[in-house]
């Protein structure tokens, strides 16, 4: 069972009291952009094998949306942050770069 | 290749079994081949078969990280039908299990094609409303099925019960032809037949790079060396994704983990294949007695081959609703496969942004009813240069153009 903590309020959640959001951190284009740049919003996605920054909701618990760093080879969990920022703080990003070195 | 049959069973039970050959020849690499498949599983055997059947194209390799079949091949629930909504999807796994009924003795190898029938249960009005329309749209597509009553669903599964605790069977979209086949004797019997023809399957053999030069695919980088090839297809499922970027291009695909679990053997209790989707489980029983269940797929990407705990009970719930006799059933096995969704749940079978590369991909949750379809409409797109009538419409330009093939309502499992 996968297991995040909320980082608001703090509760260490199941997934089943949690809903998946789906990749992070996605720039939607505006009204000028191509039919390429929606597809790349709307459907490609990076579908990594490694480290992946994902949305998620506590919808049986706070509901508030948030972040989380996980694995997806190992399922490791490298941390949650809030919702309002558009990239992950730097110590996941260097905890995910000291994994892969 | 030594034909099997009757005579050849009577011939080696005589002389104690010492006759039969291996089923493939074991192949290093060489220098080049016209087509590499990346991928030696149910769709990458049979896109190297119908290439060498259809299309004449037998200086072939199909190179397998693993081994042969150990992908999602080997990890699904055996089941074949062809009942969708949208005509591309109809006409492509119509395809396929026309091609099943006949595998066996097209590959002279048993793949146990079994027209055992499968039923998909209408449990509310929506559902009901749903899989009427499907019929009507199968009645157009040629495709045989029918919307059946319930007293219809006891009569050919006495063992569901019509009034659960959650949904009633208010009817079902039954598919007579519909069945399933032994998933391994699928790969063994298309491997069989591609050694045959010349064609050098190489396990353990993993791709690290993808070689181009002016938009062309040159050759890959395996473990076992650099290999040249002609033409690339690409035929790796969850793993797609991943093949695509060392190919240096991005697919609209997501991988999770979907999941199946057995039960132990136990006396012939049903000869249909039944699907719930409202309260989602599925079940069958194979020729071993066990109860095959298919169960859910997670709902964030990864590449773990297992699968979140909690769908076990999930599906399990599901089924002791629709089956109460199951519930002391103990649970045998239990594994996971990773599935490649895409956006509009339908598959890929495109050309890419580079001139001589091809994938096949995408094929969800349903990937196994469809191999010989899949196959022959591949190999049709790679021996051409052009995707023909099976394919066109699976382009993946269609999620830029947004031309969907939307079956994520009509697929039957929900997602």
């Amino acid at each position: 069972m996968l297991i995040l903590t909320c980082p608001y309020c703090g509760v260490a959640a199941d997934e089943t009291e949690l809903a998946p959001g789906g990749e992070a951190h996605l720039r939607r284009h505006g009204p000028d952009s191509s039919d390429s740049d929606f597809e790349a919003y709307l459907f490609l996605r990076r579908n990594p094998r490694g480290l992946h920054l994902e949305r998620w909701r506590h919808a049986h618990g706070c509901g508030k949306w948030f972040h989380a760093a996980r694995d997806t080879m190992t399922m490791e969990v490298l941390g949650t942050y809030p919702a309002q920022v558009t990239a992950p703080p730097p110590e996941i990003v260097h905890a995910s770069d000291a994994d892969t070195a | 290749m030594k034909h099997y049959s009757a005579f050849a069973i009577a011939r080696e039970a005589l002389r104690g079994h010492t006759g039969w050959e291996r089923a493939w020849r074991k192949a290093s690499p060489k220098k080049r081949y016209d087509v590499v498949i990346v991928g030696a599983g149910g769709h990458g055997l049979a896109t190297a078969y119908y290439l060498g059947k259809n299309h004449g194209i037998r200086n072939v390799a199909i190179l397998e990280k693993g081994w042969l079949g150990g992908g999602n091949t080997g990890r699904n629930t055996t089941i074949i039908r062809s009942n969708y909504l949208q005509d591309p999807s109809a006409a492509i796994y119509e395809k396929a299990r026309s091609l099943y009924e006949t595998m066996s003795q097209d590959l002279n190898y048993n793949v146990m094609y079994s027209p055992r029938g499968v039923m998909m249960l209408a449990q509310t009005e929506h559902e009901v409303r749903g899989y009427r329309r499907t019929a009507h749209a199968n009645a157009l597509q040629g495709v045989d099925t029918q919307f059946i009553s319930p007293e219809r669903v006891k009569e050919l599964c006495p063992i569901i019960e019509l009034r659960g605790p959650r949904y009633p069977v208010l009817g079902a979209l039954w598919q007579p032809r519909a069945g399933t086949a032994r998933h391994d004797a699928v790969a063994w019997g298309y491997a069989r037949a591609c050694s045959d023809m010349g064609m050098d399957i190489i396990q353990k053999c993993e791709v690290t790079g993808v070689r181009s030069e002016n938009g062309q695919v040159s050759g890959v980088e395996t473990s076992q060396g650099a290999i040249d090839c002609g033409k690339l297809c690409i035929v790796v499922a969850g793993h797609s994704g991943h093949l695509a970027e060392m190919a240096g291009f991005r697919l609209p695909i997501e991988s999770v983990a979907l999941q199946a679990l057995v039960s132990e053997p136990i006396k012939p209790c049903m000869d249909v294949v039944v699907m719930a989707n409202t309260v989602h489980g599925y079940m069958s029983q194979s020729d071993k007695g066990e109860m095959v269940i298919g169960g859910g797929a997670d709902g964030y990407n990864n590449y773990t081959q297992r699968g979140s705990f909690h769908h076990i009970e999930e599906t399990v719930r599901a089924l002791i609703e629709t089956f109460p006799m199951i519930s002391r059933l103990k649970m045998l096995r239990q594994w996971g496969g990773i599935v490649d969704m895409t956006g509009d749940r339908s598959p890929i079978i495109s050309k890419t942004p580079l001139g001589n590369c091809f994938i096949n991909c995408g094929w969800g949750t349903g990937g196994f009813k469809a191999i010989p379809g899949s196959g022959w409409a591949t190999a049709e797109m790679v021996a051409r240069g052009e995707p023909g009538p099976l394919a066109a419409e699976f382009c993946m330009n269609r999620f830029r153009e947004g031309r969907f093939i939307d079956e994520s309502v009509a697929a039957g499992v929900a997602h």
